[in-house]
């Protein structure tokens, strides 16, 4: 069972990271877990080894010595002087969430580790859901923060807030072109401009692709936010910006990744699932549409069988802009 | 010494120690290089010790059949080896080994052994001489394992049957060489013997020994005057017993510092001036049944601490009677915190109806949680868990 549970291990899945938890202690806790389960298997039987011992021979009148080989337990193979069969696995991490952000994370087991690489190359877009707090100001845009100014806020209504959104919408909109590096005075290029399915596949500061508001109760005020190449703390910076927009102010009080590329939050494992068995059955469930986003995502390969690599066969550097529409892409 | 080669095997199973300590000795006379981890431990106890001579290949067959010519007084083997050079002291007395053998470059013998001028290898020996060199694969000098020496150490094996788990021990190197070298009749009896007095049971023995097995480096002395401080403070036997079980390292504390951690017991659950009479019952109590707190993290019991008062606004007073909050991982208290508050079942004052018990809340597992006291079903539990 060992050996085949290993053999099972290696792929992708995703778990939800629960707020209040560092990235780096979730992955260890997910390796553990793995390990008590691989090494729950049965023990092997215990080994024997030959010792000569020398005694008197049988039906002999004399006291002639002789050695007789016997076969007595051995302790080298015992579980308390071996230990664990397994002790170290490989577990890789996707796109990192920060200490107080909460959501979908990608963890990568054996040769799965390699597709992170994969998936960070095809630069997906992510959504998050954002809470916001209007009234005051931190220094690091958290509630829990060191309290900079106060202000009020019943000036802010819902019409505001949707004009601002869009302004920033459009902003990115801009930065996204630029970043891909396309030309728009080429028609394919202003076709897919146009169905919104442009997004650069190198670095490049965050670019929202898509921000709207779901909810909104002064103080309180709920976002989605559809990014990439982002980091938390600059989406807690951009609930700050839209506070000062709105001439007021507004802190951050949760950040919530709900989707990571093709990984959505029905697929997360919860703290009380991330056992052998569980993440097995994840990696294996979500194999088949790893392997068909990634092949799509980085281009078109000679051999479809294997999983997508790094090389390009054409061209010495990959496109910068990718043709494929996604899911939930924007509005 | 009156030795016959027969006799040699026999001697070397009984002087199991004395070959230990001079094992010790033997090696420091050597200058071994590349020693590492375990070092120290060269052709050890009792069946393998004959290895240590064999390991030298064709000296120490030497040896033995010079012991073999030491027993008799004649001088007829002293002409067999003649073409030996005659540096040898003595046979009668039993010298320390301190002078060199030519044809050696290294000691051998041990204390009580006679010098003896060597053999040729060539030699022709009898056939009950032959079936008596012991030809085993020799002990590595030095190892980052004990699984190397387990098969020829009475104390590991010993150890490993009552349940001690070697490879958490073997990456302590000083605890490692230390069982090496212990023997197991003398030295760990008596620990072990003083343990069951303590009140540990026999199947509990290797747990705790796996956890503390810096216990043996611990002077006898010390531990049973550490045991009688506990005793004096009015608990029972058994209540130590328990405690010791539950928190291993409890004896290696310093009588200060074991008063020192009651005290901020009693000073952190802030007790009132009516309960200061109540207090020795109340360490008491509370010692016996969570002895974890003794031993915990003090960062995450004041973290957990904050949460439960301040943010549940938990009184002290009922704080103090669920001690094994303290015992749990703040997280699930916050998870099932939350839940209750977003059905709006929190209710954690016992006057008021619907009140739900802080042990129901942190130690029944998550189904029964989930029906009986949130009475929502576990995926809402989930799908609550993922708003989060």
């Amino acid at each position: 069972m060992g050996s085949a549970g290993l053999s099972r291990l290696h792929g992708l899945f995703a778990v939800y990271k629960p707020p209040g938890l560092k990235w780096k202690h979730l992955r260890d806790t997910v390796e553990l877990q793995l390990l008590k389960g691989l090494n729950a298997r049965k023990p092997p039987a215990p080994k024997q080894r030959v010792r000569f011992l020398l005694g008197p021979m049988e039906g002999s009148e004399e006291k002639e010595l002789t050695l007789t080989a016997t076969s007595v337990p051995s302790l080298v193979n015992h579980p308390l002087v071996c230990g664990p069969a397994f002790t170290h696995l490989k577990v890789g991490m996707g796109h990192r969430l920060d200490v107080r952000a909460s959501g979908v994370l990608v963890l990568g087991v054996g040769h799965g580790c390699r597709l992170l690489t994969d998936m960070y190359n095809a630069h997906l877009t992510k959504d998050y859901t954002v809470r916001g707090l209007l009234g005051k100001a931190t220094d690091d845009f958290c509630e829990d923060g060191r309290l900079v100014e106060k202000t009020t806020y019943d000036h802010v209504t819902r019409e505001k807030l949707d004009r601002i959104l869009a302004m920033i919408q459009g902003s990115h909109q801009k930065a996204l072109v630029m970043y891909s590096n396309l030309d728009l005075k080429t028609q394919e290029a202003y076709e897919m401009a146009v169905r919104g399915l442009i997004r650069p596949m190198n670095k490049s500061p965050m670019l929202i692709t898509g921000i709207r508001c779901l909810h909104f109760a002064p103080p309180e005020f709920l976002l989605e936010v559809q990014c990439m190449h982002e980091t938390q703390k600059e989406l807690r910076k951009l609930v700050h910006e839209i506070g000062l927009e709105l001439k007021t102010t507004a802190v951050c009080s949760q950040v919530r990744r709900t989707r990571d590329g093709f990984f959505t939050l029905d697929s997360a494992l919860l703290r009380t699932q991330w056992d052998l068995h569980n993440i097995q059955d994840a990696i294996r469930a979500a194999a088949p549409q790893v392997a068909s986003e990634l092949e799509k995502s980085l281009g078109p390969q000679l051999d479809t069988k294997e999983l997508p690599s790094r090389e390009w066969s054409w061209e010495s550097q990959g496109p910068s802009f990718i043709l494929v529409p996604e899911k939930g892409a924007g509005h | 010494m009156a030795l016959s080669a027969q006799q040699i095997p026999r001697w070397f199973n009984s002087a199991k120690l004395r070959s230990l300590i001079n094992a010790v000795q033997l090696t420091k006379c050597f200058a071994r290089p590349g020693r590492t981890l375990l070092h120290g431990f060269s052709a050890q106890p009792q069946i393998s010790s004959d290895n240590c001579f064999l390991q030298w290949g064709f000296k120490t067959y030497k040896t033995s059949s010079l012991w073999n010519s030491s027993q008799s007084t004649s001088s007829s083997s002293q002409e067999n080896n003649s073409t030996q050079s005659s540096l040898l002291p003595s046979m009668n007395e039993q010298s320390q080994k301190t002078q060199k053998i030519p044809s050696f470059d290294s000691e051998l013998f041990l204390e009580e052994l006679d010098e003896l001028p060597p053999l040729s290898p060539m030699q022709p020996i009898s056939e009950e001489e032959a079936i008596q060199i012991i030809a085993d694969p020799p002990l590595p000098p030095a190892s980052f394992t004990l699984r190397d020496y387990v098969d020829h150490s009475e104390t590991l094996q010993k150890l490993v049957l009552l349940g001690v788990d070697l490879s958490k021990i073997e990456k302590h190197t000083e605890a490692a060489n230390l069982l090496l070298r212990l023997d197991f009749e003398k030295d760990i009896k008596q620990m072990l013997l003083f343990l069951k007095d303590v009140g540990i049971e026999d199947n509990q023995l290797g747990a705790f020994l796996t956890k503390n097995h810096a216990i043996f480096s611990e002077d006898l002395e010390n531990l049973k005057i550490r045991v009688a401080y506990l005793l004096s403070k009015n608990f029972s036997k058994a209540d130590v017993a328990q405690m010791v079980r539950k928190a291993p390292f409890l004896l290696n504390f310093s009588v200060e510092r074991l008063d020192n951690r009651l005290g901020f017991f009693q000073k952190e659950l802030e007790l009132s001036v009516k309960k200061v009479k109540k207090r020795r019952e109340f360490v008491y109590f509370y010692v016996c049944k969570f002895t974890f707190m003794l031993t915990a993290n003090k960062r995450k019991l004041t973290e957990t601490f904050d949460f439960v008062h301040n943010v549940m606004s938990i009184p002290h007073h009922i704080i103090v009677k669920f001690p094994q909050v303290f015992n749990t991982r703040l997280f699930k208290i916050k998870e099932r915190h939350l839940f209750l508050t977003y059905l709006g079942r929190a209710q954690y004052d016992p006057a008021k109806p619907n009140y739900i018990s802080l042990d129901k809340l942190v130690s029944i597992p998550d189904e029964i949680f989930c029906e009986e006291i949130a009475k929502a079903s576990v995926q809402d539990f989930d799908k609550f868990l993922k708003t989060l």
